[in-house]
């Protein structure tokens, strides 16, 4: 199941982050809902999502553990398989996402969503009021809302605000603090590209929902800012 | 989690990867895990790519390299030795897999997971119902890690404060009293990355509920992240949204249920 209520970040730097989930009940429309999960997928790519991804076997990045002397060094790493695969690869009922970085794309995605009344929740993980817009103009009346009131307790033993806004993107926090400063750290020095540090860590997200692309221009801002 | 010590060739790329901190390079210049530290979150087993690479392989190329001041390194997504190695873990250390490693099956201690849908599924499920909030309070993520000692102090004072918690949420599933908010005894010690205590209340009591969390959230050793739901009216317009703000509460991101979900036709 995704886990996306804490994205860390101001509004501004949030604004190119829209996760669309669907997700079956338990026990009540669980019941050959394979289908209607890869429908889901499958009408998502159409409007170019930067992840997509299912709980069971990942999202587009994914880790390869039969890499060898030749598909390492003689020939460029594939990094994860095609966004179709993912789709047609689901195959039990859990959580599938779509990840957009502009609020267009998640918008014509939500008609399209509407329209094929698959009859599975369907949630926006988002700036609230983004989400509130673009359902006004699709012609959706929410459900139900969740806020994320952010962090409490010891805060000191987080990491710095460009580390959190990367390592959040998965939301089960497989992202370690570690790994986002030590891309950002290579970055800097020059030894890594904005691409594929954030290709690295979204393997290690088991859902799909890290965005890529955010993450891209994340980097990119550390880079030149400080 | 263990290190294959006649695998490994310190490379040093799974010290990072690792949310918890627990592992680093030890004197014989190869990984070393902490095992009191180790949530068994199957991070830099499952996320790192493997090479299958001879180690003597690997560490003749380095020997040459020094000596030409290069240094060998892999992509930092790799462990070029496939040294990683899952360990049998049994009670009550099963209990840090299964909230620590988000594809474990969640047979393998009888709970079920992090967390369930809350909301997610609320257009089909009526979990959280008209004149009702649901809180999420989730402990240890990101990258902090929490002891159910930590989770239970938590737990005490959302019961002290009159919640009531989801029946079917694993931390609910390992309270040995329920009503007291009391988790039982012999997984206090237990690190995991983190668990999801999910519970209801009447929209009235928002900002008791709230501020017992905030009160108990200054007494932990780790990070505590706040999660807080209703139900829209037939305008879409939520009454929790009024209530955060007057009780001072700074919010803009979230999850919308878009309410197409229907019950399976029988
Ligand atoms: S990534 Fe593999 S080879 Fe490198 S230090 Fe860790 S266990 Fe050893
Ligand atoms: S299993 Fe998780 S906590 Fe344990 S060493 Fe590996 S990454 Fe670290």
């Amino acid at each position: 199941m995704t886990n996306t209520l804490h994205r860390y970040g101001n509004p501004e730097s949030l604004r190119d982050d829209y996760i669309v989930f669907a997700i079956p009940a338990r026990g009540i429309n669980d019941q050959g809902c394979v289908e209607k999960l890869r429908t889901f997928l499958r009408s998502a790519l159409k409007y170019n999502p930067v992840n997509v991804g299912e709980g069971a076997k990942g999202g587009i990045f994914r880790p390869s553990k039969s890499l060898n002397l030749i598909s390492t060094y003689l020939r460029p790493r594939k990094h994860g398989v095609a966004p179709q695969e993912v789709a047609e690869g689901v195959d039990g009922p859990g959580t599938v996402a779509a990840v957009f970085d502009n609020k267009e794309s998640m918008e014509r995605f939500l008609e399209e969503v509407k329209s094929l009344d698959l009859g599975i929740s369907v949630n926006v993980s988002a700036l609230v009021d983004d989400t509130r817009e673009a359902c006004r103009l699709v012609g959706i009346c929410p459900h139900s809302v969740e806020y994320s009131l952010g962090f409490r307790g010891r805060t000191e033993r987080l990491a710095s605000r460009r580390v959190l806004e990367l390592s959040t993107m998965c939301g089960h926090g497989m992202v370690s603090f570690r790994l986002a400063q030590k891309m950002i750290d290579q970055i800097k020095e020059g030894r890594q590209t904005p691409e594929k540090a954030s290709t690295f860590m979204a393997k290690f997200c088991t859902c799909g929902v890290f965005n890529v692309s955010r993450a891209r221009r994340l980097m990119e801002e550390a880079r030149v800012s400080d | 989690m263990l290190v294959d010590k006649a695998k490994c060739v310190g490379c040093a790329n799974c010290v990072s990867v690792c949310p918890m901190g627990a592992i680093h390079i030890g004197p014989d210049r190869k990984a070393e895990i902490n095992q009191d530290e180790c949530v068994e979150c199957y991070t830099c087993y499952r996320g790192l790519s493997t090479e299958h690479l001879p180690p003597f392989l690997v560490r003749s190329v380095r020997g040459v390299l020094r000596l030409f001041r290069l240094r060998f390194e892999p992509d930092p997504d790799v462990c070029p030795t496939a040294a990683l190695t899952p360990n049998e873990i049994t009670w009550p250390r099963l209990v840090r897999r299964a909230f620590s490693d988000p594809v474990v099956p969640h047979e393998s201690t009888g709970t079920k997971g992090r967390g369930t849908a809350e909301v997610k599924t609320n257009d089909v499920t009526g979990r959280v119902g008209p004149g009702q909030v649901g809180f999420v309070v989730e402990l240890g993520r990101p990258s902090v890690g929490a002891r159910f000692r930590e989770v239970d102090k938590v737990t005490h004072a959302l019961a002290d404060a009159g919640v009531t918690f989801e029946p079917n949420n694993p931390v609910t599933y390992l309270m040995s009293d329920v009503e007291a908010g009391q988790i039982r005894p012999d997984i206090l010690n237990e690190k995991i990355l983190s668990c999801i205590v999910e519970s209801k209340a009447p929209l009235e009591r928002v900002p008791a509920v709230l501020d017992a969390i905030e009160k108990v959230s200054k007494g932990l050793d780790t990070v505590v992240s706040v999660g807080v739901s209703s139900r829209c009216d037939s305008e879409g317009n939520d009454p929790l949204k009024k209530i955060l703000e007057d009780a001072g509460y700074t919010f803009y991101r979230g999850k919308v249920n878009l309410g197409l979900g229907k019950p399976a036709k029988a």
